[in-house]
């Protein structure tokens, strides 16, 4: 199939970027999206162009890394599925479509699709994670955990950082991404120490960063390639409200 | 270069303890003064960076994705291995230690191994005290999974995302200490080189990924835990980005590289599907617990599979191996699946691939149980392939997966620079010939979390270092260097893109150092890959600057230094003159067509030594002694 | 209690405020709607309930007193509720600052979600011309003091008011519909068992409301009141 791309290009952070247009010609079926891309980028090559920049990695749709907008869609079409998963059968021949990078104040474009998540990185810093200094801990089964919270912090704990959630938000909010890892690291006994102020100092960052607030639209979670549920930013907001009705330490 | 294991006497089970209790410590007090850079935060770097930091040393972590978390290890997927014996099915850290040395085709050191298997327990406390959700029982207590073939049930998994876990606890530790600001994490930046300064490692020149600078960074002491080399292949079931540039450079500056053929194929992939095909991707080993592997007994069979009567249908590893069937080890099953392709009996639009059928375990167990088992797993190749396994049988074909080779290490985890320690896939110490699943996770993790604090101390404290900065000549040097390599890359404006020129060097390797391995195949390998280099600084072409982010160009390094690599890869399979685990060579077969090993001449470490571009490598060799398991022939019949 | 307003710093303690304010406007509006109703049991009924409201309280409270208070309490609900909203929305606006090219489904997320902001500037203009029309009476045609009932009936003849207030309630609508929902989620009354039914009662909630309303005015206009 022959496909019509409108690309965004823009050549680093500082520069006003503008759409391209490119002809994706013979395009198989059994290509993933990446794949058509890269045969589009053999081209320019060619042709002594530069190639589209677009980050991706494990091209299996768990490390995070590829990420951009389809059509106004995060990831495309496909529901539950990054865009490195998402293959050309579901393309029609003569298809347009519109690529742009994540956008969000709080994700400088670096180049072309690809932009500066590290903001991500910072919310983790800011509380996500739960100390256990290496050699303190106490045997794995010493402390049971009710499958249902297991569970339901597996379904947290499954998010891949990719930023789709804050690319679809109208808001450009990272609520679910942080909601997922207050509801990953809270729903389980190793994470009740550091629960309430964890939720706190990430919030806190989670402004300063300048994301957007959230004003429970759900597009995020149409969005997320792993199904996030809108029920742990939920859990958060409660987590937050919580962390104001008890004693510093509790 | 002289091989020092530097493994403590005693008994093999006191052999850590012991040696713990002699290492040097370092005064808390001093622990700050001391600066230690780790290149990768995969599993083994991750967590070497975070306890080193809450040790109270000074870290410099660099890793070129954008994030940390992106690590190769986020798709390991099968679970890790650790000898709790929380299912009481008569496993121990002597077991899994037996295993491991046995399923490594006795090519790995006994004293490293069993360090392993001892602090598999400790890894799986440690990651559960962090917040990973492993899989539970309804009554709360861990669960496991047999693995690969095991006899006991001794994997911890976390759904079919064991890897992507373990490595988020990891990189929650490290961003934590980067919050403290005992790490510093530098994201998108490739180290491009090593710098040494007397013979001690003090450094390394980076390229940020962004800007395009090129800077140096001193320290005293570096880790290297920089991943495997599958991507030798150009097709793998490797991330991208996997390369061998750190661990080759280091080689050049005199580290010593082990058993570079030691590469692990894995069975069970989806096939390519065509020439635009960017990477292979991994379906679980557990779905040879239920699906029957077969080709057509006829060659160029094109019927559907559903037209071909059992009668016509050859289930060749049950015939081959009646007790083991569809679960013989990965190298087994992974040979047998080329021999059916290269007698024509492949299956699938390009005839290379095997039949992983499911219709008999639908019959028997129900379509719901088989979609509560590998549910996942279907809607993945199904999404893929945009095929239905429920109604036909998954097509697939084996892929390179791991690489059991690396850089030499000691006891301690140091390479043959001082200074220098490698952890993880990037090191060659555990998995000797043949790495068994979900062992990988729990060496990279042990390495990082468990040995490399210790180890390094010892080495810090007993070392006085000279005061060196960036502005030292040794940099300079090195980073001039780094600028003109990079910059040459820019200048042959050849015709060919990086892809292509990466495609021919995979097929190569593939042909002739893949599955099974010859000393002609071998040969015209070792002849046409430095023809292949020789074109790459004729006919590449790598659009842009230095200055931007350029993907070509970092591709173009990573393919420049595979294109050396490669090389000694060959030099060395056609060097072991025997099959023993992923090496396979067809000279070196039982009447049916197992490996056959050559222990009277090959129980030993190649490590190879650098001598210059164009000349070859000078080998040493570390003789391996087995006092705990005694040498046996491996038989799955 | 000063880690209670430590809240308000932070954009999820603002839009608990929104939440908890929220509530409250809700509770007044179905309750207002419910005392509205009254009206069709006849002019005592209904006046007897308006002037119910003045004397609300007593003997505690004096004329007008508790009404006065209930008056303080929802002005400044929705003196929060606004700042809140206008914080917050001027806020994302700068979350981002370049839009996208192009929507293929524009929907992923709802209706109503999108409208909140100029829902609420409607109802504010709504409650505004209200209060002058049915409360102070100034911009009503011929308004009775204490008689309640003629100046609804002889209000809502008008046809272009009636309409006015008919257009009103859908935006309400809406606003209750997405803001109820929205309630249950910043205050993380969240739980895996009864989330599903979170939007229909929203829903539910915002039909009656708006068809009440809706009714009052149509009864008038179709001579059903008089
Ligand atoms: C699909 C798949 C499934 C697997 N499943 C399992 C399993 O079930 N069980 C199991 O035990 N093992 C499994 N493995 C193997 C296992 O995942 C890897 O061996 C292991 O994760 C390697 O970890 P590592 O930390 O050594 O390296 P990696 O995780 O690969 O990390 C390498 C790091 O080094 C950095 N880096 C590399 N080069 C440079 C450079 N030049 N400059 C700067 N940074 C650099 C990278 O950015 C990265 O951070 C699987 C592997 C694959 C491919
Ligand atoms: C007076 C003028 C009003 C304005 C300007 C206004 C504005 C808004 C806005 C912009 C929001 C969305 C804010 C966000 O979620 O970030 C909102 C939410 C809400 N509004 Fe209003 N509103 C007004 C009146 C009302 C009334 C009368 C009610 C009750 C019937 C009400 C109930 C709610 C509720 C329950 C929410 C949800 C709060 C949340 O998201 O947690 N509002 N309002
Ligand atoms: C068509 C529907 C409505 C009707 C018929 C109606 C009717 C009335 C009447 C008759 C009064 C005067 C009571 C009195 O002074 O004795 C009144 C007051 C008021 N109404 Fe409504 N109302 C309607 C909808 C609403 C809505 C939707 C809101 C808010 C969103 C609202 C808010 C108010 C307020 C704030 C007052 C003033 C109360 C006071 O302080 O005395 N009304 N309404
Ligand atoms: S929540 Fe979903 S969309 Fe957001 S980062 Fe995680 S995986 Fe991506
Ligand atoms: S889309 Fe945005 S508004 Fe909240 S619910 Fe999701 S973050
Ligand atoms: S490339 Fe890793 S998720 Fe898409």
């Amino acid at each position: 199939m022959n496909l019509t791309l409108h690309v965004w290009r823009q050549d680093g952070p500082r520069d006003e970027g503008r759409f391209e247009m490119y002809r994706a010609e013979g395009v198989s079926e059994h290509m993933s999206f990446l794949e058509m891309l890269d045969v589009v980028n053999e081209r320019l090559t060619a042709d002594g162009h530069e190639p589209i920049v677009f980050d991706h990695d494990c091209r299996e749709g768990i490390c995070g890394a590829c990420g951009f907008v389809i059509n106004g869609e995060p990831h495309g079409p496909l529901p539950e599925t990054t865009v490195c998963q998402l293959h050309m059968r579901h393309y029609r021949d003569g298809d347009e479509l519109w690529i742009e990078p994540w956008r969000a104040t709080a994700f400088p474009v670096l180049r072309d699709l690809s932009v500066d998540r590290s903001a991500l990185d910072r919310l983790i810093q800011a509380g996500g994670y739960i100390s256990a200094a290496t050699g303190s801990a106490p045997d794995a089964n010493a402390v049971l955990i009710p499958k249902g919270s297991l569970e339901r912090a597996m379904d947290a704990a499954a998010c891949i950082g990719c930023g789709a959630c804050v690319a679809a938000c109208p808001n450009a909010s990272a609520m679910l991404f942080t909601g997922a890892k207050v509801g990953h690291l809270g729903l389980l006994p190793q994470g009740q120490p550091e629960r309430y102020t964890r939720v706190v100092e990430m919030v806190a960052t989670h402004d300063d960063e300048g994301f957007g607030h959230c004003t429970n639209h759900g597009a995020c979670e149409t969005a997320c390639p792993k199904g996030i549920s809108v029920d742990y930013i939920a859990m958060l907001n409660a987590d937050l409200r919580r962390s104001r009705f008890r004693q510093a330490g509790d | 270069m002289e091989l020092n294991a530097k493994v403590p006497d005693g008994p093999i089970e006191k052999k850590w303890d012991r040696h713990r209790f002699e290492l040097k410590l370092v005064n808390p007090a001093n622990k700050r003064k001391y600066n230690v850079i780790i290149v990768g935060s995969g599993l083994a770097g991750a967590s070497a960076a975070a306890t080193m930091a809450e040790l109270g040393y000074n870290v410099q972590c660099f890793c070129y994705n954008d994030s940390p978390r992106r690590a190769h290890s986020i798709a390991a997927q099968g679970g890790i291995n650790a000898a709790k014996n929380y299912q009481g099915d008569g496993d121990s850290i002597h077991r899994l230690f037996y295993d491991t040395v046995k399923g490594g085709d006795f090519r790995a050191r006994e004293a490293n191994v069993h360090r392993l298997a001892e602090l598999s327990v400790n890894i799986i406390d440690q990651c559960v005290a962090q917040g990973v959700p492993f899989a539970r029982e309804y009554s709360g207590y861990l669960s496991n999974r047999s693995f690969g073939g095991a006899q006991v049930s001794r994997t911890f998994y976390a759904r079919g995302q064991t890897g992507q876990q373990l490595l988020l606890g990891a990189y929650q530790a490290l961003e934590k200490e980067v919050r403290s600001g005992r790490v510093r994490m530098y994201t998108r930046h490739e180290m491009l080189d090593l710098v040494l300064i007397e013979g001690r490692a003090r450094g390394i020149v980076t390229r940020d990924m962004v800007t395009g600078a090129i800077e140096s960074w001193v320290a005293d002491a570096v880790v290297l835990a920089t991943g495997g080399y599958s991507n030798v292949f150009f097709l793998s079931t490797n991330a991208k980005a996997c390369n061998v540039t750190a661990i080759w450079r280091a080689h050049r500056k005199g580290a010593g590289l082990a058993n570079p053929c030691f590469t692990q194929i894995h069975p069970t992939c989806i096939p390519q599907s065509g020439d635009y095909q960017s990477k292979l991707t991994l379906m679980s080993e557990s779905l040879r617990n239920d699906g029957r592997i077969w080709v057509p007994l006829r060659a160029g069979d094109q019927r559907p599979p559903h037209e071909i009567p059992d009668a016509e249908r050859d289930y060749y590893l049950e015939r081959f191996y009646p007790s083991f069937g569809n679960l013989a080890p990965r190298d087994i099953s992974s040979r047998r699946a080329k021999e059916m392709v290269d007698e024509g009996r492949g299956v699938g639009p390009s005839g290379v691939g095997v039949y992983l059928d499911f219709r008999d375990a639908i019959e028997r167990l129900g379509r719901d149980v088989i979609e509560e088992r590998y549910g996942n797993l279907f809607d993945m190749y199904l999404n893929i392939t945009g095929e239905n396994p429920y109604d036909v049988p998954m097509r697939i074909y084996p892929a390179p997966h791991y690489t059991m080779g690396g850089l030499w290490v000691d006891y301690n985890l140091m390479s043959t620079i001082p200074g220098l320690y490698v952890a993880g896939e990037a090191n060659f110490s555990d998995h000797g010939a043949n790495r068994l699943g979900a062992s990988a996770l729990m060496q990279g993790l042990a390495d990082g979390y468990f040995v490399l604090p210790v180890t390094m101390g010892d080495y810090l404290a007993g070392t006085t270092f000279e005061k060196v900065d960036t502005g030292h000549a040794a940099f300079r040097d090195v980073e001039r260097e780094v600028q003109q390599r990079t910059q040459q890359y820019l200048d042959i404006g050849g015709t060919r893109s990086v892809a292509e020129l990466h495609r021919e060097l995979g097929q190569i390797m593939w042909d002739y150092c893949g599955m099974a391995r010859s000393e002609e195949g071998l040969k015209t390998a070792l002849q046409r890959i430095p023809e292949l280099r020789e074109r790459f600084w004729r006919e590449l072409r790598v659009p842009g600057s230095a200055a931007t982010l350029n993907q070509s160009l970092e591709a173009a390094g990573r393919l420049a230094d595979f294109l050396e690599f490669a090389e000694l890869m060959c030099f060395d399979a056609l060097d072991r003159d025997e099959s023993c685990g992923g090496h396979f060579r067809v000279e070196h077969q039982t009447d049916d067509g197992e490996a056959l090993r050559n222990d009277d001449e090959f129980t030993h470490v190649s490590v190879w030594e650098y001598k210059g571009a164009g000349n070859t490598p000078v080998k040493h060799r570390e003789e391996l002694t087995f006092e705990n398991v005694k040498l046996a022939q491996r038989s799955y019949k | 209690m000063a880690r209670v307003f430590s809240l308000w710093g932070s954009t999820v303690g603002k839009k608990i405020a929104m939440a908890v304010t929220g509530v409250i406007l809700i509770g007044f509006v179905v309750g207002h709607m419910i005392g509205n109703l009254k009206v069709y049991m006849g002019p005592e009924a209904f006046n007897h309930y308006a002037e119910g409201l003045r004397s609300f309280g007593a003997p505690f409270f004096g004329t007008n007193q508790a009404l006065w208070l209930i008056r303080a309490v929802l002005l400044i609900a929705v003196l929060i509720h606004i700042t809140a909203a206008t914080m917050l929305t001027l806020q994302t606006r700068r979350a981002r600052r370049v839009g996208y090219r192009k929507y293929d489904n524009d929907l992923v997320f709802s209706y109503a979600s999108r409208t909140m902001v100029w829902g609420g500037i409607i109802i504010l203009a709504f409650i505004i011309f209200h209060i002058m029309h049915l409360t102070v009476g100034n911009v009503h045609p011929d308004f009775v003091h204490g008689d309640a009932y003629h100046n609804f009936i002889t209000g809502f003849r008008s046809v272009p008011v009636s309409l006015a207030y008919i257009a009103a309630m859908i935006p309400l609508g809406f606003h209750l519909y997405h803001g109820f929902w929205s309630m249950l989620q910043t205050l993380g009354a969240s739980n895996p068992r009864y989330n599903h039914y979170r939007r229909p009662v929203a829903a539910g909630l915002a039909v009656i409301v708006v068809l009440g309303n809706i009714s009052f005015p149509i009864a008038v206009l179709s001579g059903l009141l008089t």
